[in-house]
């Protein structure tokens, strides 16, 4: 029997996995939205955890929202990628300068 | 027993294949690792009774998402050697705050009575011929039926999105213009010349 405990660290050890990635390829706008991607992994993995020891379905409701939404997002971001690409000729977050921010 | 054998198999391969995504040198191989961990998260889903969305998961993130991102790497050529480069140099700083996220997260969870709940006791099973699509079917049509509109919505905005930003018009191609040709009308296309025949020599 799989314990609430065990399925929070799981979730836990990948959302820190997630954000070391983002530390360690902070320059790579690819590598950036799959970190995001598994951010939101390690983020549904809390919501069907507690949907399921709870007995509360609207937490799965919730997992199907996130699924959208992040696909969205991650259509988009790759759009705004290809462009960035064809303008710039690479995709370093360090040209990424126009705005002077 | 053999559930929980499972589960531990299935968790070692996640975090590897997380390990792998932050770590490795290609993109390519990175895609590829995302995707090994969404189908093991997948499986871990369906051993604790979400059926549903582990086949949603499946379908829409190693079916949709994961080949957009593998498309997108092997359309682009990046200059993979620039990209690594300074590639350890907060690796110190990452590792630090990936380590105070999980000693903070599971020491709240393990600590006795931390979560309000108790953590340590598996869910319970679902009785026979308990269909979990249908239980998230009924609510999703009925309390959540605006905000899955609102969704639709959301994706129909982002398949425009998408589409507009990466359409480019090139010029000096030779391509038709379908309602100019319908509307053509016959007067523009057809001259009848009026001539007399001409006369036997």
């Amino acid at each position: 029997m799989i314990t609430l405990a065990q399925l929070l660290t799981l979730s836990a050890i990948v959302f820190s996995l997630a954000v070391a990635g983002i530390f360690l390829n902070r320059k790579n706008v690819i590598l950036l939205l799959m970190c995001v991607e598994l951010l939101l992994l390690a983020a549904n993995f809390n919501f069907i955890a507690f949907s399921r020891y709870l007995n509360d379905i609207n937490g799965q409701v919730f997992v199907f929202f996130i699924l959208t939404v992040a696909a969205a997002e991650s259509a988009i971001g790759l759009a705004i990628l290809v462009v960035l690409f064809r303008e710039r000729r690479s995709i370093n977050v360090e040209d990424l300068n126009t705005l002077k921010g | 027993m053999l559930i929980q054998v499972l589960f531990h198999v299935f968790a070692a391969i996640l975090v590897l294949a997380a390990l792998g995504v932050i770590t490795t040198r290609n993109p390519v191989y990175s895609a590829l690792a995302l995707v090994l961990c969404f189908i093991t998260s997948a499986a871990i889903w369906l051993l604790i009774e979400a059926e549903f969305l582990a086949v949603v998961l499946v379908l829409v993130y190693v079916g949709a998402v994961m080949v957009l991102f593998l498309f997108v790497v092997m359309m682009l050529d990046i200059n993979l050697a620039e990209l690594r480069r300074g590639f350890t140099r907060f690796a110190w700083l990452g590792v630090l705050t990936a380590l105070a996220v999980v000693v903070e997260i599971v020491g709240v969870v393990w600590a006795r009575g931390g979560l309000g709940l108790d953590a340590t006791h598996g869910a319970l099973p679902e009785p026979a011929g308990y269909s979990n699509t249908a239980a998230l079917g009924a609510v999703l049509y009925t309390r959540y039926a605006y905000p899955l509109e609102l969704a639709a919505m959301l994706l129909l905005v982002a398949i425009v999105a998408a589409i507009s930003l990466t359409m480019r018009r090139r010029t000096g191609l030779k391509v038709q213009n379908v309602s100019r040709q319908v509307a053509v009308r016959r007067e523009d296309r057809v001259r009848l010349v009026k001539m007399d025949a001409d006369k036997r020599p």
